[in-house]
């Protein structure tokens, strides 16, 4: 178990590295950042000193160097805009992205998989194509569709939720409904069809037979054997989420990491969103990396092996 | 039924596009101030018109041209990119194949859309940047599909025969392996289109993508919402046009992966 914690825990470490690499390459391949965030009428006495006060003169290997030293400190610059220590900027706004995220998947599990287990208990009856109908369009409306149009109902209409913000759980509702949205929809087909085919394995026979309650028999034998793969999915999706927290958090204004990173995309200001690549991509790789702990405790076949 | 449905919703989708001209027979572009947000049902205004009184069904048609026609490139770009690729890695084993996957693992370490907006910041925007930065977030899904069935479809008899009867290595590949992968290849091609389309309308609703005023259903999304207030109807057709093109491509990628390839989840 230790031998393959501590592969895993290197693998991610190279994974978070090279994406933080790319990102660095692409920035410094796509121009000068310094005139891409100044102002077009800039005199270019003040370019050249601001270039010379942040490092940019400098040869490209020795910045990536300097990035490289920096950030396995924890030292991403300072961002452009803010004048303020980039990496701390993106981390104050990690926990309102966790508390999006972690609302939303708890809205998924306690409605995606009951409907997942539902449609798949009651094949071919109308539950079951309403659900499956319910998931198909899930699927296909766009989140931030979904959230405009939830905001013209209960906000400008009805009057029933403020339209963005974070502080008070009213706030918290609709971007959670949007983000769990396409993602519920994804665990629910996923649910059914697991569920189906561990319905027609041998024991589920051998449970019946033994005259467990139907009930049990679904709970214990089926569900608990369909976890897997509902289990990885959701792990692999974790990572849309956060692309959705995006979208999401724009649209209600939500200050968490994903709206960080799009103004600062706009702003171009890149030692914030290098700062913000590191922070997103380090999280997705840990909820994988306790996704496939969680393996082991779903099944006690699974071995995990380094 | 879901099958009909989806190929249904997809050709109208595409006779939409094709004859928006014919269709709407007014410029998306030409504004008429007098006649600024008109709802839905006004006369020659179907489905009403924006704030500078530009025609919103002429503007959501010509939206499909846009999306459909983004969606077709970007499909087409990964396809053979991300296709070749897999073939590649899944062939010649050895370090192609690993540093394949961890190029894979590295991108999927990072929302689709987040590094689409990167890219697009970095090239700049315009047409051709957006099918660029779709396409290098996208290819990942086919090289890995492509990759694992290469895998199993080489150690297969028919493939060792050829090889056995001296058939050269990119002949095996092009002609042996290449028609047995194919049919993941449209199904995954089938089940991205959709996604390249939402993902082109979120981007663009966002200010990374098409900008104003070229019609794009994100572009005229993200106008809607400032008028949110006033004119639900410029929010709500766009986005609607774009989740009904959305099902029905979603549907028809369905049934193309229940009827091509049944053990194929995406």
């Amino acid at each position: 178990m230790r031998a393959y914690l501590l592969s895993r825990l290197a693998q991610a470490a190279l994974v978070v590295f090279l994406s933080l690499s790319a990102v660095f390459a692409m920035v410094r391949l796509g121009g000068d950042p310094v005139l891409l965030f100044m102002p077009m009428d800039i005199q270019a006495k003040d370019v050249n000193e601001f270039r010379q006060r942040l490092g940019f003169n400098d040869p490209l290997p020795v910045q990536y160097a300097r990035f490289v030293g920096g950030a396995l400190r924890g030292d991403f610059g300072e961002s452009l805009r803010y004048r303020r220590d980039a990496l701390g900027l993106v981390l104050e706004r990690l926990p309102a992205t966790l508390l999006l995220a972690a609302s939303s998947v708890l809205l998924t599990l306690v409605v995606a998989v009951p409907l997942g287990v539902m449609t798949a208990v009651k094949r071919n009856t109308v539950v079951d194509y309403a659900g499956t109908l319910g998931t198909v369009i899930g699927q296909a409306v766009p989140g931030f569709w979904l959230g405009l149009m939830l905001i013209y109902v209960f906000s400008v209409r009805l009057r029933w939720l403020p339209t963005g913000g974070m502080g008070s759980l009213a706030q918290l509702i609709m971007p959670s409904v949007v983000l769990a949205a396409f993602f519920s929809a994804r665990i629910a087909r996923l649910t059914r069809s697991t569920m189906l085919e561990a319905l027609g394995e041998d024991y589920v026979l051998t449970a019946r037979a033994k005259g467990l309650s139907e009930p049990r028999v679904v709970a214990k034998h089926t569900l608990r054997n369909s976890a897997i793969p509902i289990v990885t999915l959701a792990g692999l999706e974790i990572g849309q989420l956060l692309g959705g927290a995006v979208i999401t958090e724009t649209i209600f204004a939500w200050p968490g990491l994903g709206r960080l990173t799009v103004q600062a995309l706009l702003n171009r200001d890149f030692p914030v969103v290098l700062a913000a690549v590191f922070v997103i991509s380090a999280t997705y790789t840990v909820i994988n990396l306790l996704v496939d702990i969680l393996y082991g405790w779903l099944d006690p076949r699974v071995r995990l092996r380094a | 039924m879901k099958a009909w449905l989806g190929i249904g919703i997809t050709l109208a989708a595409i006779v939409a596009a094709a004859a928006a001209p014919w269709l709407a027979p007014v410029d998306p572009l030409a504004s008429d101030f007098a006649q600024s947000l008109r709802p839905p049902g006004a006369p020659g205004h179907p489905l009403g018109t924006d704030q500078l009184g530009r025609d919103l069904l002429a503007r959501v048609l010509y939206g499909a041209r846009l999306a459909l026609f983004i969606g077709a490139c970007t499909v087409v770009v990964t396809a053979v990119v991300g296709g070749l690729l897999g073939l590649i890695a899944g062939f010649v084993e050895r370090w192609p194949s690993a540093a394949l996957m961890r190029l894979a693992d590295v991108q999927l370490s990072f929302p689709f859309i987040l590094l689409a907006m990167t890219i697009n910041t970095i090239v700049g925007l315009g047409l051709r940047n957006i099918i660029l930065s779709l396409s290098a977030a996208g290819w990942v899904v086919y090289a890995r599909v492509v990759r694992g069935e290469v895998l199993s479809v080489k150690e297969r008899d028919f493939v060792q025969a050829a090889a056995a009867l001296g058939v050269g290595r990119a002949r095996l590949l092009f002609r042996h392996v290449l028609p047995n992968v194919a049919p993941s290849i449209i199904v995954v091609a089938s089940l991205q289109f959709s996604q390249f389309i939402v993902a082109e309308a979120a981007i663009s609703f966002l200010g990374f993508g098409v900008q104003p005023p070229t019609p794009a259903w994100g572009s005229m999304l993200a106008e809607g919402r400032d008028f949110l207030y006033v004119a639900w109807w410029l929010a709500a057709f766009p986005g609607a046009a774009l989740a009904l093109t959305a099902l029905g491509v979603n549907l028809l990628g369905d049934w193309l992966r229940d009827t091509l390839d049944p053990k194929l989840r995406v």
